[in-house]
Formats: structure tokens, sequence, C-alpha cells
């Protein structure tokens, strides 16, 4: 039996559609928006990779129906996300450009969240002596001395903002040494945890990642405890009067359970080998 | 470091764990690079065959454009389409962002000018065999395009081949506009990236293993196919 | 556009449609390259009735002369009319062309045929298409994948295969020229038999036998001049210039 060219083609395509739909079909719940109804979450990989929240938003959802879905990057990149409207809630460690965000109109409000540290790892060789350094800005200023290589993040993030206003301090200006010892890599902690690890480098990173960082290989906390490592989360519901997709009740629902006594627990209650990761500090009032 | 042995039986035993989470990212991959490839395709080959059969003005620089276009990085598609996606952004009001759809788009923009260029090198040739009897037969523009991809669909299969191992391999535009999110847009290349950096490197080169197993076997089952249509073609 | 010309069950029926087309005039057809004048000042008449033969040494400019008639060259300078009208869609409806080379699709035998039967319902287009491969001898070749048919058969499907439509007129350029004598034998035969059903047969030769078999009248070019129109009889008999008196002899390098 003979058919035309064009049914020929059809069939061909067809057929080809109707496998892609079936796998289309079998995926569905996977993507489909459920009932309760879901809300985006600007966050930090910090926050994601030591698998908090992972650990904390079941509970939320358990409670509430909502789903929250969280987009992992870094501090800057989540700012900028929020910025174009793309998350109901932000959830990040630079508590100056989170205020600029908020001042800006970008933002409802800010809320204190948790708080955990930061710590300078390095490799047990320690060349540049840091090890036991209680005061961070002396043990840059060894770091910058001895020409040690640091890795950065270098990518406008939280940590990264931090590990800045520790070099301003020393008053040490890393731009002049970059691509020498101190090496900005432009990527997210993990992959800069990687990075310092593979060159032998020293780097600044936030306690939680630091625990749950699996490729350690001989790197080591050197210097930590001090109050200028003091690494604190604010949360804000992106402002939905500017931008009218923001589910504004299910995310201010989010901030509301995050900030008040169950979310706390929560926080309190995670742990990585035992240890506590991050220490819930919203005021009481919340 | 992790060797080499460590990393295949992790990967071997990842595989026979049957664990739901990983055959559901295994499916999202799948399903959004599938779809990717058969939209571009879609597209892509009519555009590939026009190329390679009609002359119109612009061929050129469109022909120039599409080979440029082939190398061009996951993260400047993603970027454009998160542009274009975001709630800030033309196509903001549909919601696409962060979501499988939004990783579809960009995949198909990133395998439709690949598929496009392949296949009107492949159509170029069979077009210069044809040329002359089809003008003769003074076929309209559709039907040449319909004939070439009708007689050169075995070796269209190549294209689409290529186009599926680009799509299945991103990772920077899946990344950008999927988010990563679990259980909602995370697929391989996305958790192999995420578990990188949380230092699970044996995790992420075995799935990185299992990502490739897939592909051969993607690959060779369409080939296969390929085969046995041709010769049931010339049987 | 192809268009089909009657129900297409009987070729017979429909014969002699192709006397519309004719006489073709031509007029001082010219063709030029850069530097090189390839086609200079051609112009002949033929008629409908009879199967006329273009020959000449190579490079005379045979093929392309046949390609400027069907339409597939446009001439620099000159023109040339069918039956009073240039070309038009309505013309160009009533050519078909047979390659030197057959050029066929990488299908079945009979899906080559199927291609061109556009505008017929399914059931029209199996009829006409087992007509024609009974024509062209190929009844039993009819699923045989085209490139694996002898050179003999591709070039009767490739001749088939322009008869779909019902040409007026039937351009062939050296159909023979790879073939050995009995496909050959073959072919002349479709070629009168299509010439007998009706249609004007415009053939590219170098073969002076082939010529005198087949032609009924003779265009004899050379470095893309008109050197001599005649009745084949004549032609061969007593040609008119010493051109020709050479060609006949062989003394012209093919």
């Amino acid at each position: 039996m003979q058919t035309t060219l064009a049914k020929k083609v059809t069939i061909m395509v067809g057929t080809f559609g109707f496998l892609v739909s079936v796998l289309l079909l079998a995926l569905q719940p996977a993507w489909a928006a459920d009932g309760g109804g879901f809300i985006i979450l600007q966050s930090t990989t910090s926050t994601d990779n030591s698998g908090l929240l992972k650990a904390i938003l079941p509970k939320f959802r358990d409670k509430s129906g909502i789903e929250v879905r969280v987009v992992a990057v870094g501090t800057g990149q989540a700012i900028k996300n929020s910025t174009n409207g793309d998350g109901d809630v932000l959830l990040v460690h630079a508590k100056a450009s989170e205020e600029k965000f908020v001042a800006e109109g970008h933002g409802v409000a800010r809320t204190d969240v948790m708080y955990n540290d930061f710590v300078i790892v390095g490799p047990d060789a320690d060349p540049a002596n840091l090890k036991g350094t209680a005061d961070v800005i002396a043990a840059l200023q060894k770091l910058a001395a001895a020409e040690s290589l640091f890795a950065s993040r270098g990518d406008n993030s939280g940590t990264h903002k931090a590990e800045m206003r520790l070099w301003k301090a020393a008053g040490i200006d890393v731009a002049k040494s970059s691509g020498a010892w101190y090496r900005a890599t432009g990527s997210g902690m993990g992959a800069t945890l990687n990075t310092s690890v593979g060159l032998g480098a020293y780097a600044l990173t936030d306690r939680a990642t630091w625990l749950s960082f699996k490729n350690k290989a001989g790197h080591k906390v050197l210097v930590e405890g001090n109050p200028r490592l003091f690494n604190q989360y604010g949360i804000i519901l992106v402002n939905p009067e500017k931008h009218p997709g923001v589910k504004a009740k299910a995310g201010q629902a989010f901030i509301d359970w995050l900030t008040g006594a169950d979310g706390q627990a929560a926080i309190a209650a995670f742990k990585v080998d035992g240890k506590q990761l991050f220490f819930p500090n919203a005021p009481k009032n919340n | 470091m992790p060797d080499l042995s460590s990393i295949f039986a992790l990967a071997v035993g990842l595989v026979f764990s049957f664990d739901a989470e990983l055959y559901a990212i295994i499916g999202l991959s799948l399903a959004v690079s599938l779809t990717a490839v058969f939209l571009g395709a879609l597209f892509g080959i009519p555009l590939g065959a026009a190329l390679a059969s009609l002359s119109f003005p612009g061929r050129g620089a469109l022909t120039a454009i599409i080979n440029a276009f082939m190398g061009l990085p996951p993260v400047v598609v993603g970027l454009v389409v998160y542009l274009m996606l975001s709630r800030s952004g033309p196509l903001g009001v549909l919601g696409l962002l962060y979501t499988p759809t939004a990783m579809i788009i960009a995949q198909t923009l990133l395998v439709m000018p690949l598929i496009a260029a392949l296949s009107r090198q492949t159509l170029v040739e069979l077009n210069s065999e044809y040329d002359e009897l089809f003008r003769s037969l003074r076929l309209t523009a559709w039907q040449r395009i319909t004939a070439l991809i009708w007689d050169g669909r075995y070796g269209l299969l190549t294209a689409a081949l290529a186009g599926f191992g680009r799509a299945i391999a991103e990772v920077g535009a899946v990344m950008i506009v999927g988010g990563n999110i679990e259980h909602v847009t995370r697929v391989m290349t996305t958790t192999i990236a995420l578990e990188t950096s949380k230092g699970n490197l044996a995790l992420a080169l075995a799935l990185g293993l299992v990502l490739i197993t897939i592909s051969i076997l993607v690959n060779a089952a369409l080939l296969s196919l390929n085969k046995t249509a041709r010769r049931l073609a010339y049987a | 556009m192809l268009k089909r010309m009657d129900d297409g069950t009987s070729k017979e029926t429909t014969s002699r449609s192709g006397d519309s087309l004719f006489p073709l005039e031509v007029s001082n057809i010219g063709l030029e390259t850069v530097g090189q004048s390839l086609l200079r000042d051609v112009s002949f008449t033929l008629a409908a009735e009879t199967k006329t033969v273009i020959i000449g040494p190579n490079g005379a400019g045979k093929s392309l002369l046949l390609r400027i008639l069907n339409g597939l060259l446009q001439p620099t300078s000159g023109h040339f009319t069918w039956a009073g009208r240039t070309t038009d869609a309505a013309v160009r409806a009533r050519q078909a062309m047979v390659f030197q080379r057959p050029v066929l699709l990488r299908r079945s035998t009979e899906a080559n045929i199927h291609f061109v039967l556009n505008g017929l319902s399914l059931a029209e287009r199996n009829t006409r298409t087992q007509a024609l491969l009974e024509q062209a001898g190929l009844t039993s070749r009819a699923k045989t994948p085209a490139r694996l048919l002898s050179g003999g058969e591709q070039q009767r499907l490739a001749i088939a295969r322009a008869l779909a439509t019902d040409p007026g007129v039937l351009f062939l350029d050296e159909p023979c020229a790879n073939l050995d004598p009995s496909a050959t034998k073959e072919i002349e035969d479709l070629i009168n038999a299509t010439h007998a059903s009706g249609t004007k047969i415009i053939l590219v030769t170098h073969d002076l036998g082939q010529a005198r078999r087949v032609g009924d009248d003779v265009v004899f070019l050379s470095a893309g001049r008109l050197v001599e129109q005649a009745t084949v009889q004549d032609f061969f008999a007593h040609p008119k210039t010493a051109l020709g008196r050479a060609f006949i002899r062989g003394e012209i390098v093919m």
C-alpha cells in the first residue's frame, strides 16, 4: 500500500511526538504545581548544601500545605534574581545589601533569622602559620605577608562581601595580588573549596558549608571564633507591589513560621555529625 | 581522591538501588532533552533543508549565523531565556521561570541551530544531486524540502542525535532557567554540579558515568532503529 | 507545480494534446558566461510531429540548448516561443526532462513515479503508476529500491517518471550514454512508443547510429552555433556543410 509523503512525514513526527508525550505524562507529578501551591525561595548555597532547608522545609509544608522551592545561588545572585521579581522570599546573609534591597523597595521588610560563623580553612601544613591566631585581621595580614595562596569566591556573594570587609579592615588591597597569591574563582562556595583543596590554598567559608563539605582532603579550620566572623542570615518578602506575581500571602506565612517558635526550634534542631550549624536569633516579638 | 573502580562500583550501585529520586531525575533529564530535541528538529530540520536547497536573499548570512550559533555557550542561552521569562521580563506573566518548560525552551534554542546546521550539511549533497530534477519538475519550495527531508532521513538522525548529546550534557542553561530545584527542575547535570559543589566528587563522577551510559543507550537504541528501518526500506 | 493532464488511466486517450506547444520557434538564442560564448545566435523551428535529434561534437552546446528549452537555464540573448507563447506555467507543465545520468530518488521504483503524481487521488495514483511501470517493463521491479536497478532499468524508470505527467514534449539528454546496446535498444523502443502516443521527442545524442535510428530531423550544432538543420535522411545522405560532412565521417573528435 502506498502512502503519500506528507502522510509518512506526519506518521514519523507523530510517533516521536507521542513517545515524548508519554514520557512527559509519566513525569507529570514531578512538575505539576500541587494543590497547596508553592513559593520560590531565593537562597544561598550554604543553607541548601548543608542540608538545613531539606531538613526544615517539610515541617513547614506539613503544617501549611505550601511547598517551598529553593533556588540556591550566591547572595549577590539571589538578590539580583529577587530584584527581577523571580522569587517570593529571599533568605541570604549580607545585611548591608539586604537593607539596601528593602530600602530600594524591592523587599517589604528584613528580619533576622539565624546566624552561624565564618572560618578560615587551609592546608594542614599551614605555610602562613595561621593556626591558633585568634585575631582574624592579624591572620589575614600574616597570610598576605607570606603571600600564601588564597582562594576567594569573587562572586559578590555574602561570603565574598564578608571577606572583602575583612581585607579592608586588615588594610590589604587584594586586587593588586589577584592572579598571584590571591585567586578569585568567581564561583560558588563548594567550587571555591574544591579549588582551595586542589591548590593547597586558604579560603574563607561559612562553617555550615565546611562541615557538610565532603572533599576536605587535608584541609582544616585554622582561624575561628572571632566576633568579626559572625555571619547573620536575614529573611525578606519580595515586594508584591513592585512585582504583582509575588505570592505574598504564602511567602509571609513562611517567614512567620521560620521566625516563629516552630521554625526557630527546627533550625536549632538541625545537626550535622552531632554539631549544630545554625543558631536561631529571630526577634522574639515576631 | 576517589579511584576509578570505586566510582564505577558506586555508579552501578546507584543504578541498581532503584532509588526513586534518582530515577525521577534521570526521567526529567530525558523528558526535557528529548522534548527539546523534538522541537529543535521540528524547526531545525526544515530550516536546514531550506538553507540547503532554496535560494533566497540572506541565505548566506543566515547560514553563517546558524553555524556560529552551533557553538553558543549554554549559559548565554540560559541568560537570554531567563531575561525573557523573568517576572520583570516580557514573558514574565506566563510564570514559566524555574519550571521544566523553561528548561525545554532554553534547550530547544540551544539545539535548534546545531540541528539546522548539521541538517544543512547533510542535505546539501543530496540537494545537489536532486537539484536539476526538482527544477525540471517545477517543485514548490515545500515539496522540495519535504522530499529532501524524507530521502535524507537516515542521515538527519545523526543531526538529531548530536542535538540530543548537546542537550543532555549541558548544565549552564538549565541551571539558570530551571534553578536546580529539588523534585521540580533538578536534572542529571545540575545534580552533578551540586554534588561537586558539596565535595561529593565520587558521587558526582558516578552520576556522570550514569549520564554517559544513558546517553550511549539512547544513541544505540535510535541508531539500531535507524539501521533496521533503512534495511527494511531497501529490502 | 505539476498538473495532471487527464484522469491518467489511459495514455492513448490523452495523446496529441502536445500539438498546442508547437511549432517551437527559436530566435537568435545566445548564452554567455564570463568571457565565453557558449551558444551564439541559434535559430530554428521545430514541428510537433517529428522526433528531433540534436547532434554535434562535445562542447557544441547541445545539453545547454536543451536546458534552455526546458527552462533550467536562462539564455543571455534571444527568445523562443511555443506556438507563439513564451514559456509560462502552462507550457512548463507540459514539459518533461530525462537526464544523462538518471536522477532517482532514494525510494522504491514505484515511489519514484508516485512522487510526481500530485493532485490525484491515491487510487488514481496507484493505477497510473502501475500503467507506467508496465509501459517501461518495470512491473516486476516495482518494490525494488530505484538505486538497485540496472543502468538500463534506471533510465527506463526516469523516462516512465517523466511521462507520468503526460508531457507534450519530452527532452532527453544523452539517455543512452552509459548503456550497452541491448539496454539502448529498450530505451529507443520506449522513446518510439512515447512518440507514437503523441509526445514530441527532442533528443540530444552524440551517437550517430542512434540519431539515424530514432531521429526524423536533425539539429546539428558545433561550437555553440547552429550549423545545419535537415531531415535525418538529407543530413546523412547529403550534408550541406563541410562541418557536417566531417562530423558524419567521424573526423570531428567527440
